[in-house]
């Protein structure tokens, strides 16, 4: 029978499967970070059990650690006691591990595919909800809670329930300045937050072919604000060459025999989906959300929704809500707002071709006064390369601050915050009340955007300048 | 894991919509290393304003949430399950649970129930009309029920047994081990491993 790349993986991974009870399904990779994990390492204890496959088990540091002073003991006592106990944690089981400090810690999704640990065909969980990045490599990649940390901890599977398939075409060209980021927040105010609820996405169409690695890598990135389970791009030429380089990568004849599978993992031509959506390349635009949830985006050459206009009950108060607590008018142009902080990182847009955009259009330029600029490279092997590239200097030379790796203001555990009522366009993925600091107000915006908001002080794209 | 067979309590009605995991516990609050104190940080934000819903008295002592739909979405922190269990909750109603959360509650046992919005709505105003008013959460049966009004939801076998029987997901794994060893054999030698380390 025809199938799906996602149907395909999933196929390939079923341990054991019984009438009336979810299939149980193979792990081929689990990553771990501080936050989600420590009540999953008690329980094994706690149960008189192990790590069964410490050798397809990674963890990194990269939810609650410093972006300053990173040489010194963590200052919070709260947040060092639990990345004290992830240390502890994988010493006791066998996992290994890159702290703070070592070239290969970072944002665990920006971690794997860099060390060549993802794989087109895998299924890869961790203990977040950004999982769904991966699936840039055509794996089944997705976020899972603690309990299920715990159980793939003991058994390196799953019992899951097979999901629903919704195919996403975007056709076309993209125009100039438009980026994958604005292609998944177009997409996401197009089918809302909850348009992907238990599907799969596959990501297809000649756009979605036309972009790098790490454009894929920032699409599947936020399937989960469509709430999708997982979001998955077909691997191809592009993958392979991406993962050849990388140290994990099969070797040898291991090699030839990766790639000859990995061949296989296409949707078969007439296979079905449960939905399709298209969109048209063309049609796109630089996208920033005006909302409280990122759904609720527009074309940056939009004004301010008004919520009258909403015809849905529900969806008129979540707007009207939505202006009140972002503190904007209806009716005025997006591009009218001032931002007081640029953040430019994130598992979303924290890669190499991330900073080397922003940098491109900052260079030689200063900072606009009233703005401060966080620049926070997803890993500490991005921040080695992008310092190769002189592109630290370029960030410094504008005005910005040149941080260590880490998840940082995008979900602002550590100090990296928002204050109540402060304004920034952040590269992250969730613009949520209170995501970047107690009364916070987040744009999402694409790193171009990003970096011509810096130079303007006001919501900007490259044209702009 | 405790059973859940039924729960009668009462409940308080929540009326937002995409109430995501940030809402019910801020990142700030996840950094402890237990699966107990994390009341303090539930809906954090919104208990700072007197008139939100949970701070009013009468419905102090809830333990059934109703809310808006699409309860749950964003972050996989299952620390949003733990912070509505240590806060008192035994169940959730929605119209719509976002997956991950969904998937986390029904480990930790704490229900999530699927109710169509109309159902979700006539709950709400009958809490809203008395807040003394007692509802049942009825697992074996399948339903919600309050005063004379009795709404069916639905939950697959497989999962309701595993709630009313209050067994851990691990130990039913293990008791199968021997096809995940089976599947491990036959697994493409080319799979990346972490270990030995390369670089």
């Amino acid at each position: 029978m025809s199938k799906t790349l996602a149907e395909k993986i999933w196929a390939d991974h079923v341990a054991r499967s019984a009438e009336g009870e979810p299939d149980l399904i193979y792990i081929d990779l689990h990553l771990i970070h501080e936050v989600t994990s420590a009540q999953a390492f008690d329980g094994l204890r706690l149960a008189g059990r192990t790590v069964r496959r410490p050798d397809l088990t990674i963890a990194t540091e990269d939810h609650n650690t410093p972006t300053l002073n990173i040489d010194k003991p963590i200052a919070d006592p709260v947040s060092k006691l639990q990345v004290d106990t992830l240390r502890k944690n994988a010493a006791e089981f066998g996992v290994r591990i890159h702290s703070l400090g070592d070239a290969e810690q970072g944002i665990v999704h920006v971690v794997g595919p860099q060390l060549g640990l993802t794989q087109p065909g895998m299924t890869i969980v961790c203990g977040d909800s950004h999982t769904s990045t991966h699936g840039a490599f055509g794996a089944l990649a997705f976020g899972i809670g603690t309990s299920e940390v715990e159980h793939v901890l003991a058994t390196q599977t799953l019992p899951l329930v097979r999901p629903k398939t919704m195919a996403i075409n975007v056709e076309g060209v993209l125009p100039e300045g438009v980026t994958a980021k604005d292609v998944i927040l177009a997409i996401i105010a197009k089918i809302g937050t909850g348009g992907g609820q238990g599907y799969v996405i596959e990501y297809r169409g000649s756009a979605i072919r036309a972009l790098s690695m790490e454009g894929r890598m920032t699409i599947c990135n936020m399937s989960i604000e469509a709430g999708a389970r997982a979001g998955l791009i077909a691997p191809d030429e592009k993958t392979f060459e991406y993962v050849k380089s990388k140290p994990h990568a099969p070797q040898g004849s291991d090699w030839d025999a990766a790639v000859t599978y990995w061949k296989t993992l296409q949707t078969d031509a007439d296979a079905k989906f449960d939905v399709e959506i298209n969109l048209k390349a063309e049609e796109l635009a630089p996208f920033v959300t005006w909302g409280t949830n990122p759904g609720q985006g527009l074309p940056l050459n939009s004004n301010v929704p008004n919520p009258a206009d909403i015809a849905d009950v529900e969806e008129r108060g979540a707007a009207e809500r939505a202006l009140t607590y972002m503190g904007l008018e209806a009716g005025v142009p997006l591009k009218s707002i001032q931002v007081d902080t640029i953040f430019l990182g994130s598992c979303t847009n924290g890669r190499i071709e991330d900073l080397r955009a922003a940098a491109d259009i900052v260079k030689g330029k200063k900072k606009a006064d009233s703005v401060r600029m966080l620049v926070v490279p997803g890993s500490a092997r991005v921040r080695l390369q992008a310092e190769q590239e002189g592109l630290d200097k370029v960030f410094i030379d504008f005005g910005a601050e040149w941080r260590n790796a880490g998840c940082s203001m995008c979900l602002g555990m550590n100090p990296d915050q928002l204050a109540v009522g402060e304004r920034s366009a952040s590269t992250s993925n969730r613009n949520f009340e209170g995501r970047q600091g107690k009364g916070g107000r987040t744009h999402l915006v694409s790193p171009l955007v990003a970096a011509a908001t810096a130079i303007r002080g006001t919501l900007s794209s490259p044209a702009d300048l | 894991m405790e059973k859940f067979i039924s729960h009668t309590g009462t409940a308080v009605p929540l009326r937002r919509s995409n109430v995501d995991t940030d809402q019910i516990i801020p990142a700030v609050y996840l950094k402890r290393v237990t699966k107990s104190g994390f009341e303090d940080g539930l809906f954090a934000a919104w208990r700072n304003d007197p008139e939100f819903v949970l701070n009013q008295p009468e419905y102090k002592s809830a333990t059934i949430l109703v809310a808006g739909a699409d309860f749950g979405t964003g972050s996989s922190r299952e620390h949003a399950v733990w912070a509505l269990q240590n806060y008192g909750f035994k169940a959730v109603i929605s119209s719509r649970f976002a997956d991950i959360f969904r998937g986390n509650s029904l480990k930790g046992g704490l229900l999530t129930v699927i109710l169509p919005q109309e159902d979700v709505e006539k709950i709400w105003a009958a809490i809203e009309a008395d807040s003394t008013l007692a509802i049942t959460v009825d697992l074996e049966a399948k339903n919600v029920r309050l005063g004379s009004e009795v709404f069916a939801f639905e939950l697959d076998d497989y999962t309701r047994w595993r709630l009313m029987e209050g067994l851990d997901d691990i130990g039913l794994t293990l008791k199968n081990i021997d096809s995940v060893s089976a599947y491990e054999e036959a697994r493409f030698s080319f799979k990346p491993k972490t270990l030995p380390i390369r670089s």
